[in-house]
């Protein structure tokens, strides 16, 4: 017969060793995707990668050229239409829209743009751009990323301005500046860094991105960089390649695959290191 | 007049969120409307896709996005509590901040890589040795049998979910941990002070502290997985019909739309598709809702 006491004991180190087992799991899986992920990614890697357009069906070789500069394109012009909407928007709700119900309601929704599903934004835009401009293009993959881009624009330079204090705006309302300058001249200013990190962020997010290009700026074979047309961009050719026939597809398609987790963990993992130096909680 | 003008642009844009959101309700309802129309209400109940008849209903799709996504919860909530309790509780201080970095990582791995990951390295493995010890097990039981019947081809419902749970394990776990620091000290503290053990502390402290928080983190996890395409897509086995079986391939509505919607034939195909977006982007609509709802309470009303 057990004591009370040594039961509680007990399953106190049993919800424990539990606890530690599920923080294990999370990092097994963690480990083992990118082991998989570098072994088998860096087996595809050559210069033909970078220098030999997608092959096609039953030719050897072949690289992803096409596909890299497209998505360079795509989510250049991503970024320069969900970076000034995201930052203005993020400035209302932090500047004006403490108090006001529209804001709220604006900052609720966000939210929920956040985790909305990616393939239905592409839908919208399909509806929206492809059906009215007769054709999947790069601009309707710019447009559908952009629109995943921005909420995530939107809550991290809030949150940044938020963390300005507000004696540094009293100061500049004290010499007179005009409510747009401090908006812009101050408080942006003061929090650039963070407000760069969450475009940064955004730009990582959507870089892998597949769903929302399948039907916007759906895939080109051949090197393009006519943003009027469809174009190659990794994602969509991971997509394909990965599920193709072909041993050489898939070996590009793990290549791909390598480049967009390197993108994205080097900037996740950027920001957090100059974020620790500049902010201490 | 400058200022006013600086407050209505950026008022603007921020309307731009908000219309984008209903562009897409009004845009995806105009599309599906030929679907509505011809199928009415029992689209949503009717299980047969078929593009040869022109006849489409969405069951099977409904029916391979709730139950991939509610298996992943069941497997993905439990975990996430086990690593948000210890990244508060039972971890050391300096390996908090590593750790809590690594499982945010794992959120930011794109789902294409998740996808191409479950098809290649886990659905083989899971065939070979998952599948087959589990039906010896659990194959003859009655009832639940049926769940692990057929054959061990890796992919497929049961699959999809657990690659779906690996992904919005990092999601939960990192709410959950969030709205645990939310915590007092104080009443913590008083708790151990008591002689309660960590374990008690957290079932009988933290978790009713938190219960709200950590029901709208659960929501969250369920909204991501709901809409999920890509690492669904590969490896759920892409079939339009619906298997008592966890080991049959199924479908999802995501998967169906990433799958088909390229080739689409223009008509009645295209504007079910649409309908299918309409009916996923509204569930998942409603889920975040609540989950947001939650989470704002839980941490606005502690105070962070």
């Amino acid at each position: 017969m057990m004591s009370l006491y040594t039961r509680r004991i007990w399953i106190n180190r049993i919800g424990i060793t539990l606890s530690m087992l599920a923080m294990s799991l999370g990092l097994i899986a963690l480990l083992w995707i990118l082991w998989t992920l570098f072994s088998r990614g860096f087996a595809a890697l050559s210069w033909d990668l970078f220098t030999q357009d997608t092959p096609s069906p039953g030719t050897e070789g072949g690289g992803l050229r096409n596909a890299i500069v497209g998505s360079g394109l795509i989510l250049f012009f991503s970024m320069l239409i969900s970076t000034p909407i995201g930052i203005l928007a993020g400035i209302y709700l932090a500047e004006y829209g403490r108090v006001s119900r529209f804001a709220s309601f604006t900052r609720f929704m966000t939210d929920i743009m956040l985790s909305a599903p990616s393939i239905v934004i592409g839908l919208f835009v399909y509806a929206l751009f492809v059906v009215t401009t007769g054709g999947f293009s790069g601009w309707a993959g710019s447009l559908a990323l952009a629109l995943i881009a921005i909420p995530v624009v939107v809550r991290t330079t809030e949150n940044m301005l938020k963390l300005v204090p507000t004696s540094l705006r009293e100061a500049a309302f004290a010499v007179g500046a005009p409510r747009w300058q401090v908006s812009l001249k101050v408080t942006l200013r003061a929090v650039k860094s963070g407000v760069v990190t969450g475009v940064l962020l955004a730009m990582a997010r959507i870089t892998g991105e597949t769903a929302p290009l399948l039907f916007t700026a759906l895939n080109n074979q051949f090197f393009s960089t006519n943003m009027s047309e469809p174009m190659g961009n990794l994602p969509v050719v991971i997509f394909q390649f990965a599920l193709s026939p072909y041993d050489n597809w898939v070996n590009l398609a793990w290549g791909g695959a390598l480049l967009i987790a390197l993108l994205v963990l080097a900037v996740n993992i950027g920001v957090r290191i100059v974020f620790r130096n500049k902010v201490k909680r | 007049m400058q200022d006013k003008f600086f407050h209505h642009t950026t008022q603007l844009f921020a309307f731009v969120v908000l219309a984008a959101l209903v562009g897409i309700l009004v845009s995806l309802t105009y599309e599906a409307w030929p679907s509505i129309k011809a199928f009415g209400p029992s689209f949503l109940w009717t299980n047969i896709w078929s593009v040869p008849d022109d006849k489409y209903g969405a069951l099977a799709a409904i029916y391979g996005t709730v139950v991939t996504s509610v298996l992943a919860l069941l497997i993905a909530v439990p975990i996430s509590f086990g690593i948000a309790l210890f990244l508060t509780e039972t971890c050391p201080v300096w390996l908090r901040r590593p750790l809590g970095t690594a499982i945010e990582l794992l959120a930011g791995i794109p789902s294409i890589v998740y996808g191409i990951w479950g098809l290649f390295v886990f659905a083989p493995l899971f065939a070979d040795h998952i599948q087959p010890p589990l039906q010896a097990l659990l194959g003859d039981v009655p009832v639940i049998g049926g769940w692990f019947s057929g054959p061990p081809i890796g992919v497929g419902i049961l699959t999809a979910s657990i690659v779906l749970s690996l992904m919005v394990i990092p999601f939960i776990a990192s709410v959950m941990r969030d709205v645990f620091e939310t915590v007092p000290h104080v009443l913590k503290e008083s708790a151990y002070g008591l002689g309660c053990t960590t374990w008690e502390v957290a079932r009988s402290v933290v978790l009713p502290y938190t219960r709200v928080g950590v029901i709208g983190g659960i929501m969250l996890g369920l909204g991501r997985a709901l809409g999920e395409t890509m690492a669904v897509t590969f490896v759920i086995g892409n079939a339009n019909r619906i298997n008592g079986s966890l080991f049959a391939p199924g479908t999802s509505i995501a998967s169906t739309l990433a799958n088909e919607f390229g080739e689409a034939d223009p008509g009645l195909h295209i504007a079910s598709l649409f309908e299918l977006g309409l009916v996923l982007f509204i569930i998942t609509f409603v889920v975040l809702a609540i989950s947001r709802w939650l989470i704002s309470r839980s941490m606005g009303s502690e105070g962070l």
